[in-house]
């Protein structure tokens, strides 16, 4: 219901304020044209959709990729500090993306500039070689993890150690992308950086909701043994889980509905953390219902924060990650304080 | 039913921990396992349920090798509880119950699966706990409670890793009481790693010894746990003292160069 309410302001507010009653009125006879009017100015239908709509559903989908992978990652690992971020998959999908972007003009010249039509949209090469190389690269990262702890059997501490460094390898990357590109490509490499919703296109979206559902759904499907891994290793297996399987499952799936968001959007922090444990303090640690109630959470979060970034110094827009730190952050310190003492331990 | 250790041998690395180690465990039995530290009864535990697929001889049930079960049927054969049981914080005490039912669950839990998981918080005398959060228990209650899983799992065989170690007076006595009950009227096997004798002595139908890495004896409580054995296995002397409520084991200080470890 928050999430709907929010939805509809997201559609409302900007650099046009579209009164509420005018933006359901819009999206009403989008779906129902002969029982519900048009509203009166003709270019609310098309702010609305061609615009503002699918930025609020790109928000919407990232917030609860986000979320939901940061649920499955510290279930898989029994660590509640663990996140997308933590695993360095957000450091290797940026690094991906500064890739492109310092060495796309080298390496294909003229090529780099051009664009072509996909899906009734124009689509610059650029960044269709930024989205692909954020998502191949942040895709490796994993891969890269999983590989290194496979000698250890997957075990928790050495993942998390394994992504913790691997983090380090990609952001020493990102560096020396920074380190070697013009000012032109270093503006653009610390924009890639900050995230927001800037690229959301139909297109994008397009791409992104069956990305999206697929990954819900096969979460869920482990979610049962998510919760059995809860006591441990031993007692997981001795009930039956295959805990190497769950874990290069759990983990694979994880990074590939991230990297496919973080490819469009850009490095956006905190929400697989934060989402997971503020459902947890709500809702409790079964993963079949924490799955969707953090994936609701996180696309709340960063769908009020990219609205609040939108509308808060108009019609300058802020980076989304500073007002999402500020709201869910503040939300999260009253939430522990509320329940001192009860929390982690 | 019949669980059977047949020559087993386990090491870690060059390590050897167990070697040929053979018993016979059967349904309505309580098992003790006893040994001083590091005699292997941990790792004897993790390898009847196949946590360490044993090096040497194999486990079996009824004839069945227990490595070459799929998972789920184990899980239903097979129920453990380490010695150190991890849990997540805001997960409560019936959630963590109802872990149990893994292996007979896909995704939901069936109204057999609550009951069954009430009657296990029943049973160990936790029912008034099924609704708080687990991280908001003492050390003791949690422990019934991973007991309580253990039981909602429904298996044929309870291995059970030092599950008193964390138990007041009262609630060892009370756990392994309830513990028997629940291998006689049910008519379940138990094998239970233990440090305390009289437990042992008291609740248990047989007795398994270990010392250096091997079977010492195997056997009735009373016939295995002699002053002989406890002075060869602990290096300490004690007595045996009779009562009208049965046998008593009375230790003295480890005898003299003896070294034993804490």
């Amino acid at each position: 219901m928050m999430l709907a309410f929010v939805a509809v302001v997201a559609l409302g507010v900007g650099a046009v304020d579209i009164p509420a009653w005018d933006t359901l009125r819009v999206l009403g006879h989008h779906l129902f044209p002969d029982w519900v009017d048009a509203p009166h100015q003709e270019y609310y239908s098309t702010i609305i959709f061609r615009s503002r709509m699918p930025r609020v559903i790109l928000a919407t989908l990232t917030g609860a990729s986000l979320a939901m992978s940061g649920v499955v990652m510290q279930g898989i690992l029994r660590n509640p500090l663990v996140s997308p971020f933590t695993l360095g998959l957000s450091s290797a999908a940026s690094f991906g993306a500064a890739m492109a972007l310092v060495l796309g003009p080298l390496l294909l010249g003229g090529a780099y500039f051009g664009h072509f039509e996909l899906l009734g949209e124009t689509v610059t090469n650029k960044n269709l070689l930024i989205i692909l190389m954020a998502f191949i690269v942040g895709m490796s990262s994993i891969v890269l993890v999983l590989a290194i702890a496979r000698a250890h059997h997957l075990s928790q501490s050495v993942l998390v150690l394994s992504g913790v460094v691997v983090n380090y390898l990609f952001s020493a990357g990102i560096s020396f992308m920074k380190y070697i590109s013009d000012d032109g490509a270093l503006r653009e490499v610390t924009n890639w950086l900050m995230g927001g919703m800037w690229g959301a296109t139909w297109g994008s979206v397009t791409i992104l909701i069956p990305i999206v559902a697929v990954c819900f759904v096969l979460m869920e499907r482990c979610a049962v043994d998510l919760n059995t891994l809860s006591g441990g290793d031993d007692v997981a297996r001795n009930l039956g889980v295959n805990v190497h399987r769950l874990r290069t499952y759990g983990l694979t799936i994880s990074a590939f509905v991230t990297s496919a968001c973080l490819a469009f959007t850009g490095v956006i922090g905190f929400i697989g953390l934060m989402a997971p444990h503020i459902c947890k303090m709500i809702i409790g640690n079964d993963h079949r219902y924490l799955i969707p109630a953090s994936a609701l959470m996180g696309s709340l979060i960063l769908l009020l924060s990219d609205t609040t970034a939108r509308i808060v110094m108009r019609p300058v827009e802020l980076p989304v990650g500073i007002i999402m730190y500020l709201i869910g952050g503040a939300f999260f310190i009253w939430l522990v304080t509320r329940r001192s003492g009860r929390y982690l331990t | 039913m019949k669980l059977t250790a047949e020559r087993i041998g386990q090491r870690y690395g060059s390590n050897e921990v167990l070697k040929d180690v053979s018993f016979t465990a059967c349904s309505g039995e309580v098992v003790a396992l006893l040994g001083p530290n590091g005699s292997g009864k941990s790792t004897l535990i993790r390898t009847l349920c196949n946590l360490m697929p044993p090096k040497a001889g194999q486990v079996d049930i009824d004839g069945r090798d227990v490595a070459c079960l799929e998972p789920l049927e184990r899980a239903k054969l097979i129920g453990y509880v380490p010695q150190n049981v991890q849990h997540a914080p805001f997960t409560t005490v019936l959630d963590t119950v109802l872990v149990g039912r893994r292996p007979y669950v896909q995704w939901s839990y069936s109204m057999n699966d609550l009951e069954v998981a009430s009657r296990a918080l029943e049973t160990m005398n936790i029912l008034d706990l099924r609704d708080r959060y687990i991280n908001e228990l003492s050390g003791g209650q949690r422990q019934r409670v991973f007991i309580a899983r253990a039981l909602a799992q429904s298996p044929h065989f309870y291995l059970f890793d030092e599950p008193t170690s964390s138990l007041d007076l009262r609630h060892q006595l009370r756990t392994m009481r309830i513990m028997h009950e629940v291998v006689h009227s049910q008519g379940r096997g138990m094998i239970v790693a233990m440090h305390d004798l009289n437990l042992a002595l008291r609740y248990t139908d047989k007795v398994l010894m270990l010392n250096d890495k091997s079977v010492y004896a195997y056997g009735r409580p009373e016939d295995v746990l002699t002053p002989e054995a406890i002075q060869d296995v602990y290096g300490v002397e004690s007595f045996i003292m009779k009562s009208e409520r049965g046998l008593f084991i009375l230790p003295y200080e480890p005898s003299k160069g003896t070294s034993v470890e804490g």
